[in-house]
């Protein structure tokens, strides 16, 4: 047994008479560097550990969190987390999970080449990463930034309830801002590899997308207003996908705020739609054994032929609403109390590449990225309304870029208006997979 | 409070010159210990339930040493002697520093003015007060009217005391205290669900509810919410755009503020790199960022690098007069006194932020600004926004909005983002009104960081900007 997860039992052994306690605790090491000009810009390297304390007693609950991991300052946590709880609603369905049986499908997300893997070699990755991008192209002007950037982390939960887990990953990867120009304008995007150890990591992706990213914007303009089909690029598609997973929290239903409340088993979507949050994917960023609460991650399928068949729960909320939780329990790291999350959500793939995609749509808008996501989509009117750049395309070539445009629709329109989905699955570091995405029609605003 | 103010010295000078020493023992010329201790609280109400309570503290020091053109950085939660010198290795070696040998370091305390003075610490006020706080905000919420369906209102309050010291002499401090109320609305319609936010909050104690109502800032959450369930779509395209004061700050944040930040400068990946006396803006604009100002949200006594803060005049009647400094990019131009270096934590790099950025006053009667309009749109409130500081591409969204008609208000729109050009839109800003306030509590987010800012203008409009709606 790992002593973290000796640590996080210890403490939940605390627990008063009428009182639940669950402790999570993590640690984590992590590097950063950055180059420019074929400097070390920096070079930043760090442990950290912490831990968040829940307390449910008599339907009420109570949380603290303290970024030290001695035994004094868990034990002021945990007093901090009790006194908390006091002020809470008491509800009958407030609680901490018990084991539910469902057993960890057993997931391989540790590398120890990179714990292994010299600092000097970090360094040179970024540099030669900056050396490709620069050659990538003439237009090149500078390269903003590139980085290297690894993280290995370990996490264990133990509860007064007999919920026992602990899981560990490591994930590293490299990205660069390319800045383009001609005459007066400049252009950048940026390009990235991402994956679990060194070996998975492929610079010459990571410059290629920078350089043609930012190369092809080189003499965008503001476009015409029109109305017009709109394709979105992998890394565009996932951050949306990502976005259906709160609106898909169950949370939202019992709370009356949900888009889907009421319609499950009715179509939400277009047939081609189908949408699944499967943590239990090692190919996934947000693969994981555990949710966290300490249930094993499962495969929850969400839609399918676009009708709405499951919303996602943590303990809490599937209490409440009278389910199971699909072990979705999310935290943004031990400074915060669960809530409902999605991990791995992925459409499934179609059949067409990229170009048959745009070939089947004839003329619209590919877009290559979008601002304002989160001043311009509203999860709870469905509103959506984001800043995009990216490329024309008429009669499924590719034509002249395009920048300073809005595309505006909405959560329930774009996915009944969903027209193609790629076979270009691409796992990025998001709670989402992304894939080449075509809608049918979106009002895109500009001059 | 002077840094030296004894036992609230978050580490012993003796320790921090000692540990700067062996920083610098390789050879490195800047070395710098960064320490915080950070506690803060937050209570939520949601769905009529004081559902969570969360409150923790964080504390540790981060190093940075600078040799050449490297920077090392390594982190700490130990404060002791032993951790903070094993982290001034790490941040040593990973500076790759040459020779040399052990340094002294003397480090001389400097009082700094407090701009934000605290009469009462939240976390000394019981939690039954806040507790009955959020219920009489939510109390409020509901009495608005029967399509309310859910109210999520929050009490935030946080207390950092941080400490720097450097091996150019600095030693300073700062005691932050912020307290922070917000509200969020659903109302429920024919056309679906709209949502309504009202949100407050100081660099000061609880005394700030003293002046701020959370139950009148729950009634005008409500009341958006309601009004927007008889919005129309937005319109697409290009049109004049008023902004009403004290609610879209974000406009400069995003049009110019990131844009003239150093380090953006510095690589050449801002339009307004190169431009410093040109004629940038309408002469109508003079922007202002402004660390001092108090108990505004991005106010502080001294910077993340323990430098005092200051009044910088970025724009002087359309002018480009200067850029935000933080350490390492006035030292690279030569400059003294940065006063924008700022960091999310002790886990992170400093970098080059904005504080409390603002419009200063016109002399136009806003009301007069909208019955000059004869089409367009009147934004009410602003949401957040996003920049490209290489192309100047912007976009910000519009939260509470409607439309103007022949010089008068009329109707409500949905929400939507608009997208406009930094220097096309301040060159584009034809009248400026003479009712100068400062908006909701900001966080400003930069390469993964989020920092408090304040933001602040008066009534203005924007001879054109681009509205991503739906109307056809």
């Amino acid at each position: 047994m790992s002593e973290l997860l000796e640590l996080a039992q210890r403490v939940a052994g605390w627990a008063r008479q009428g009182e639940d306690v669950e402790v999570y605790v993590t640690r984590g090491t992590e590097t950063e560097v950055r180059v420019y000009e074929g400097d070390v810009e920096s070079v930043s390297s760090a442990t950290s550990a912490g831990a968040g304390i829940r307390v449910v007693s008599a339907g009420r609950q109570g949380f603290a969190y303290a970024g030290a991991l001695d035994e004094a300052a868990l034990g002021e946590t945990l007093e901090e987390a009790r006194d908390n709880a006091g002020f809470a609603t008491a509800e009958e369905w407030v609680g901490l999970p018990v084991p539910d049986g469902v057993s960890a499908v057993a997931l391989d997300l540790w590398r120890d080449e990179l714990a292994s893997f010299p600092a000097a070699a970090k360094v040179a990755a970024a540099l030669d990463l900056e050396r490709r991008v620069r050659a990538g192209d003439h237009r090149v002007r500078v390269v903003e930034q590139a980085t290297w950037g690894d993280v290995a982390a370990e996490m264990a939960l133990a509860s007064s309830l007999g919920v026992v887990a602990s899981d560990r990953s490591t994930a590293c990867y490299v990205s660069a801002v390319a800045v383009a120009g001609e005459g007066d304008a400049s252009q950048t995007a940026y390009g990235y590899s991402v994956g679990r150890g060194p070996a998975d990591l492929d610079l010459d992706k990571a410059a290629r997308d920078a350089v043609q990213r930012a190369v092809r914007l080189l003499g965008a303009r503001q476009a015409p207003s029109a109305y017009l089909p709109v394709v979105f690029e992998p890394r565009v598609s996932a951050q949306l996908v990502g976005l259906l997973g709160s609106v898909l929290s169950g949370e939202m239903v019992l709370k009356g705020i949900s888009l889907f409340a009421d319609r499950l088993g009715e179509p939400v979507g277009s047939p081609l739609v189908s949408l699944v949050d499967d943590p239990t994917n090692p190919a996934a960023w947000g693969a994981s054994t555990f949710d966290d609460e300490g249930l094993a991650c499962r495969r929850n399928t969400l839609i399918e032929a676009g009708v709405l068949r499951a919303f996602l729960y943590d303990s809490t909320s599937a209490r409440r609403a009278g389910t199971a939780s699909t072990a979705s329990a999310a935290r943004a790291g031990f400074k915060s109390a669960p809530g409902v999350g999605a991990r791995a959500l992925v459409l499934a793939p179609g059949r067409s590449t990229p170009e048959q995609v745009l070939a089947q749509l004839g003329d619209g808008l590919l877009v290559q990225s979008v601002t304002g996501l989160h001043s311009g989509v509203n999860p709870v009117s469905g509103d959506f309304s984001v800043g995009a750049e990216g490329v024309m395309f008429r009669g499924g070539e590719v034509a002249e870029p395009v920048r300073e445009v809005t595309i505006a629709s909405s959560i329930q329109r774009m996915l009944q208006g969903v027209a193609a989905v790629g076979n270009d699955i691409e796992w990025l570091p998001s709670s989402a997979a992304g894939l080449t995405l075509a809608i049918s029609e979106m009002s895109m605003s500009g001059a | 409070m002077a840094a030296t103010a004894g036992s609230e010295q978050l580490i012993a000078t003796p320790t921090l010159s000692r540990v700067l020493g062996r920083a610098l023992a390789t050879g490195a010329e800047f070395a710098e210990v960064f320490a915080e201790d950070r506690r803060g609280s937050v209570i939520s109400l949601d769905d009529g339930r004081i559902e969570d309570l969360s409150s923790g503290r964080d504390r540790g020091a981060g190093i940075r040493v600078v040799s050449g053109r490297t920077t090392g950085f390594a982190h700490t939660a130990d404060l002791s002697e032993a951790g903070l010198l094993a982290a001034a290795e790490a941040a040593s070696a990973a500076a790759r520093a040459g020779g040399g040998g052990a340094k002294e370091v003397g480090l001389s305390p400097s009082g700094r003015p407090k701009p934000s003075p605290v009469e009462v610490l939240p976390a000394s006020v019981p939690k039954s007060t806040k507790v009955d706080m959020l219920r009489r905000a939510d109390a409020a919420a509901r009495s608005t009217g029967g399509a309310v369906r859910q109210v999520t209102a929050a009490y935030r309050e946080s207390r950092r005391r941080i400490l720097v010291a450097n091996s150019e002499g600095v030693l300073a401090g700062d005691d932050q205290v912020r307290a922070r109320f917000s509200v969020s609305v659903v109302a429920n319609g024919d056309a679906g669900m709209q949502t309504g936010m009202e949100s407050g909050g100081a660099t000061m104690g609880f005394e700030f509810f003293d002046g701020y109502d959370v139950e009148e800032a729950s009634r005008a959450a409500a009341r958006r919410a309601l009004l927007k369930l008889e919005a129309r779509p937005a319109p697409s395209g290009s049109m004049p755009v008023v902004i009403k004061c004290g609610s879209g700050g974000v406009l400069f944040h995003e049009a110019c503020g990131h844009g003239l930040e150093a380090d953006h400068i510095a690589k050449a990946v801002s339009v307004f790199a190169g431009r410093v006396g040109e004629q940038v803006a309408s002469p109508l604009v003079t922007l202002v960022d402004d660390g001092t100002m108090s108990h505004e949200w991005g106010a502080l006594a001294v910077d993340d690098e323990g430098h005092a803060t200051s009044r910088n005049v970025l724009i002087q009647d359309g002018v480009l007069t200067d850029y935000m400094w933080d350490w390492l990019r006035a030292r690279q131009d030569g400059r003294q006194a940065p006063a924008n270096g700022r960091r999310e934590s002790y886990q992170h790099l400093p970098m080059v932020r904005m504080t409390n950025t603002f419009l200063l006053n016109g002399t136009e009667d806003p009301d007069e600004i909208v019955r000059q309009t004869p089409h367009g749109i009147y934004v009410a409130q602003l949401g957040g926004g996003q920049v490209n500081t290489a192309t100047g591409d912007f976009v910000f969204g519009m939260t509470e909005a409607y439309l103007i008609e022949d010089g008068r208000i009329t109707h409500p729109v949905r929400d939507a983002n608009l997208i406009g050009n930094g220097p096309q839109v301040l060159k584009d800003i034809d009248v400026i009104g003479n009712d100068f306030a400062m908006g909701w509590p900001g966080t400003c987010g930069k390469q993964g960081q989020g920092v408090p800012v304040g933001m602040g203008q008066p009534t203005l409009r924007v001879r054109a900007l681009t509205i991503g709606g739906t109307a056809r």
